[in-house]
């Protein structure tokens, strides 16, 4: 034969052969494989946090793969695809893309508000619902995507809590504003700032950095001379440290106030001895009050360390996709969706129950401070708690 | 008027890094026609290196005096980083010493890069924080704070740079090092081994740099693979607006950036009355290096520095 003919057999024996394993539901007749694909920041100055991010969910997968799981009559097997979104709106879309392409039946993801921004119209298009356990910017459950889902109040609760404790409970009549101008910063900060004025507090200063920046020194020193009571940073704990410590040195005496990016131990790391006292938020229950909070907190020590922020929430949101999956009786996207818009479930963070824009409709906030070079609970705001 | 005092000194230590960083970059272009782009992140090893030393003894438990074990830190990165500079100029420079000058540009930027991702392949990527040794204690000057940490980075700053100006005004070496500058051959034929001459002020660059490295990390808390990269970034846009080529002009763009860069995050918001945040605090900074090289194209304290052919 022409060796023309030799080629176009071999294309399409190689064709044959690849083509075969192509499908998301493979395995024998009696399993399905279940892929859920995992997005947040592996890399880079928030490693700690996605990681946690990550080990939550492979936490949850290796107890469903325990437990002999059924979906639709077959045994389901879970498989984790985890990826590195270096907390970077540019990778997040390439990431999203990638899961996309390797049809995953769901995913978890991203962790800030900026990645899961362009994430979201990717997962959205292609119609593989996304359960995010900690972007907590406001807008981004209003954009009509059917498939994005929260599994912890956004920012307008949070910012909300957070002013009417600065201004309420704490009493502060003047507080400085900063943020690192990222989604997630920035949105908090302004809507924290819009809910103090209006609650009869004075913003006497804003101020902006960047997500990378260091050095706060200048705009430290500029808000030291406006006197304030108290100063609240909308960002991530990397910053956050070195702010407070820089702040401390600078004798500025003012109130640290911040949201759940800084919310963590890498924050009391890096700050010292300065974070005693600071005071910042998380969406949701604190560990000590989620009803499956201490046994979780338990298990996931003993295999990952100890817990950073998010864990909790991110192992929630798998269990909710595979009970969804469950109550469908199919991991296909498009047939579970529908069960997973309308479950009603109590997970180990709380109860969990989704609104018509995918917002949890439980929305607990909490404050905590740090005492002791530990972050203790200080106060829990929210619908359904004990506590007030 | 403290608030002003404060930013100013608060420019002053920012200031005092720059200028020591921007030393390196200036000796090279001055003796070599190059711009250093890897300085930076000779900076960075210089304050991994240390910080790694450091946290290694502060996690031990050995009961040694702060003092110590940042002068260990020291001692392990000075050297390193003299070996790191000798080792760059002579594996990616030296060979390139007659190409044409677009040649070296682009090998230092490659080396730049390398460096980053040697340093993020050991280090990892995550921040590494400065472990808290340094007693924090502050002392009230006219209404604004100075710390200790500030006082002896500024202080340390002013001697290394004297110490600088002495070995190139009054020793052999120095006089060496300027022959070398302003002619490479006339130089050699007067008996100065050209080659030697041009490491050893790779060595001494590269040596400021760890201090300056470590003066970074431990003023800002912390240290990662990244920050050599702006920190060399504004080192030489201060080397530049002090006049390249010209110790002096380094050592007064650096402290002068420091403090435009202070001043100005303080009160850019108050000068365009609100229209532009502090997070154009950047931007000011390299909106007056503009300026100044428009007016003064050889920057500050720069003469026109014979053109290398």
């Amino acid at each position: 034969m022409t060796p023309i003919r030799w080629y176009g057999i071999a294309l399409a024996a190689i064709l044959a052969l690849t083509g075969c394993n192509k499908g998301t539901e493979s395995g024998s007749a009696a399993e399905v494989v279940v892929r859920i694909g995992s997005a947040a920041p592996l890399t880079g100055p928030q490693s700690h946090l996605g990681k946690d991010n990550e080990n939550g969910p492979r936490l949850a997968i290796e107890e469903l793969n325990a437990q002999n799981f059924m979906i639709g009559g077959k045994r389901a097997r879970f498989e984790l695809v985890g990826k590195d979104d270096q907390a970077d709106p540019k990778t997040a879309a390439i990431v999203a893309q990638e899961l996309v392409d390797e049809k995953v039946s769901g995913v978890i993801g991203h962790l800030n508000s900026g990645t899961t921004r362009p994430a979201a119209r990717i997962y959205s298009d292609a119609g593989i619902p996304e359960i995010t356990p900690s972007a907590t910017a406001t807008d981004l459950t209003q954009q009509g995507y059917k498939t994005l889902f929260r599994m912890m109040a956004n920012d307008s609760r949070q910012g909300t809590a957070l002013a009417e404790f600065a201004v309420k409970k704490f009493g502060a009549k003047k507080i400085a504003v900063v943020d690192d101008r990222t989604a997630y910063g920035q949105g908090l900060a302004d809507h924290f700032a819009e809910v103090a004025a209006a609650d009869g507090a004075t913003v006497v200063d804003r101020e902006y950095v960047d997500d990378k920046k260091t050095e706060f020194r200048a705009i430290l020193t500029a808000i030291k001379s406006k006197n304030p009571d108290l100063i609240f940073y909308g960002g991530m704990d990397t910053q956050a440290g070195p702010m407070i410590a820089q702040l401390k040195t600078l004798g500025i005496g003012a109130q640290f106030l911040s949201g759940d990016g800084a919310r963590s131990p890498a924050f009391i790391q890096l700050g010292g001895a300065a974070t005693e006292g600071a005071i910042a938020s998380t969406p949701g229950l604190p560990l000590e009050k989620m009803p499956g909070g201490a046994a979780f907190a338990e298990k996931f020590t003993a295999k990952y360390g100890p817990i950073q922020n998010y864990s909790p929430f991110a192992y929630d949101a798998v269990m909710t996709l595979a009970d969804a999956m469950q109550k469908a009786g199919s991991s296909e996207p498009a047939r579970y969706l529908p069960a997973l818009a309308a479950i009603k479930r109590e997970g180990v963070t709380g109860p969990i129950e989704f609104d018509a824009n995918g917002d949890l409709t439980n929305s607990a906030v909490t404050i905590y401070q740090v005492k002791d070079g530990r972050w203790q609970t200080l106060e829990v705001f929210g619908a359904d708690t004990a506590g007030r | 008027m403290d608030i002003l005092l404060q930013q100013i000194i608060n420019g002053l230590v920012a200031g005092s890094i720059y200028a020591l960083v921007a030393l390196g970059y200036t000796m090279v272009y001055g003796i070599l026609g190059l711009i250093n782009f890897a300085h930076g992140e000779v900076v960075m090893f210089g304050a991994m290196i240390a910080l790694s030393v450091i946290q290694l003894l502060f996690g031990s438990g050995v009961a040694l005096p702060p003092a110590v074990i940042i002068g260990l830190g020291l001692a392990a990165a000075i050297p390193s980083c003299m070996l790191l500079g000798y080792t760059i100029e002579r594996v990616a420079y030296r060979p390139l010493r007659h190409a044409p000058r677009l040649a070296p540009l682009i090998t230092a930027i490659g080396m730049s890069i390398v460096l980053q991702n040697v340093a993020m392949m050991i280090w990892g990527r995550r921040y590494i924080p400065f472990p808290a040794l340094l007693p924090v204690n502050t002392h009230p000057l006219g209404g604004a704070v100075i710390t200790d940490l500030q006082i002896f980075i500024v202080l340390l700053a002013l001697l290394l740079m004297a110490s600088l100006e002495w070995l190139v005004q009054r020793t052999s070496l120095g006089r060496a090092m300027r022959a070398t500058s302003q002619n490479p051959a006339i130089a050699g034929l007067m008996g100065i081994n050209v080659n030697t001459i041009i490491s050893i002020t790779f060595v001494i660059g590269s040596a400021l740099a760890a201090v300056a490295g470590v003066m970074v990390s431990a003023y800002y808390g912390i240290a990662h693979y990244y920050m050599g990269f702006m920190l060399g970034l504004k080192a030489f846009t201060a080397a530049v607006l002090g006049g390249i080529g010209n110790l002096r002009g380094a050592m007064v763009g650096g402290v002068l950036l420091g403090l435009i860069e202070s001043l100005g995050a303080g009160y850019i918001g108050d000068l365009t009355g609100g229209v532009l945040g502090s997070n154009y605090q950047d931007v000011f900074a390299f909106f007056v290096l503009i300026l100044v090289l428009i007016f003064r194209p050889t920057g500050l304290l720069g003469e026109r520095i014979a053109d290398r052919a």
